[in-house]
């Protein structure tokens, strides 16, 4: 397997354009080189986050490329994307009809191999709907549409998504979703629970992790978790939303520059 | 030929906040007697076969596969001629 990291060159200043955007967002400053990777984004018919995502990530001084769910080559990326939308309408379950479009057997074995894959929100569904990460997403607890900023505490800071934040670090990132409850039985959640594979919980502003601060009625007000190996996430809120301060914040370039910044200088 | 009627419903140890909210909506307009409510799907499938147990065991791999997600909902069908 050729790691990201082997691939990738060591990205000097000159690398990154110049604007606000490519400065650390890291929480952790002075962990670790960023280096450039090379991420596929998928798009599925009903996928509306891609765009997004590939703005954050070239801000970010990486290269991209969106995927068309027909596609089955992904060989050629460090990384994979599952983003945000309503792919295929939602139609019977969130995530139920792409889990099995064409590219999603190939995204199986990039996980396999150990590659990361981030999904987020509509991903996140996908991702639980194709067995690679655990539970369900079942319809907000309260029935509405929610889309407003959450404060998300970090709860794991060693995986490949989070290693630029400390634990107990809040994240500011918004969720835009009608279906993220995350649901799982009783074993499902305290294995989750006991191996820290919860990355995130949405808090509130002081760090409260409290039924007050859950937007969705999320078990445990879960709102990321990653399988158990530690390369795939699953997340509900929209990281690539909170990429540049001009549309509110840009925490959530944390979690994106965690994935292409060497994690070897983790103190 | 067969029509097999599919209905997919929450296990019942999994909250239904769509049953909960008909249920108070019910309440509000009178009905006093109704004690709880559980939302579903209901999907009608038109099979092209002749022998029902291969249309049966096809069914079954349907739900099984795409139609119900066994982390929090189960399913029933029924098997009719067409």
């Amino acid at each position: 397997m050729t790691g990201p990291f082997v691939l990738c060159r060591l990205a000097g200043v000159d690398y990154f354009p110049k604007s606000i955007n490519s400065r650390p967002v890291s929480h952790r400053p002075g962990v670790g080189y960023d280096f450039v990777m090379k991420f596929g984004i998928l798009v599925f018919p009903g996928t509306w986050s891609d765009r997004d995502c590939g703005h954050a990530l070239e801000t970010l001084g990486q290269e991209i490329e969106y995927v068309w769910h027909a596609d089955t080559d992904v060989d050629r990326f460090d990384a994979l994307v599952v983003p945000g939308g309503f792919s295929y309408g939602d139609y019977l379950r969130a995530g139920a009809i792409a889990r099995f479009s064409p590219v999603m057997e190939s995204v199986s074995k990039f996980a396999v191999d150990g590659r990361g894959v981030i999904g987020i929100c509509n991903g996140f569904q996908i991702l639980c709907e194709a067995g690679l990460l655990p539970g369900a997403l079942m319809r907000n607890d309260h029935l509405e549409f929610r889309c407003t900023w959450t404060d998300l505490r970090v709860e794991n800071d060693r995986t490949m998504f989070s290693h630029t934040a400390r634990s107990r670090d809040l994240l500011r990132v918004p969720i835009s979703h009608g279906e993220g409850s995350y649901q799982a039985d009783e074993d499902t959640i305290s294995e989750l629970e006991e191996n820290e594979r919860v990355v995130f919980r949405y808090s509130g502003p002081a760090g409260e992790v409290t039924p007050e601060w859950n937007p969705n009625g999320s078990v445990n007000n879960i709102a990321g978790i990653i399988n158990k190996t530690g390369n795939v996430l699953g997340m509900m809120p929209h990281p690539e939303r909170a990429c540049d301060p001009l549309i509110g914040g840009e925490d959530g370039a944390a979690i994106f520059r965690a994935m292409f910044t060497e994690m070897s200088a983790l103190g | 030929m067969f029509v097999a009627t599919v209905r997919v419903t929450l296990k019942p140890t999994v909250n239904d906040p769509q049953g909960l909210t008909i249920a108070r909506a019910l309440a509000t307009l009178g009905f006093d007697s109704v004690d709880s409510v559980r939302a579903g799907k209901f999907i009608e499938i038109t099979l092209d076969e002749s022998d029902r147990v291969v249309a049966e065991k096809q069914v079954n791999e349907m739900c099984e596969k795409l139609l119900a997600n066994p982390v929090i909902e189960r399913y029933n069908f029924d098997l009719n001629p067409a």
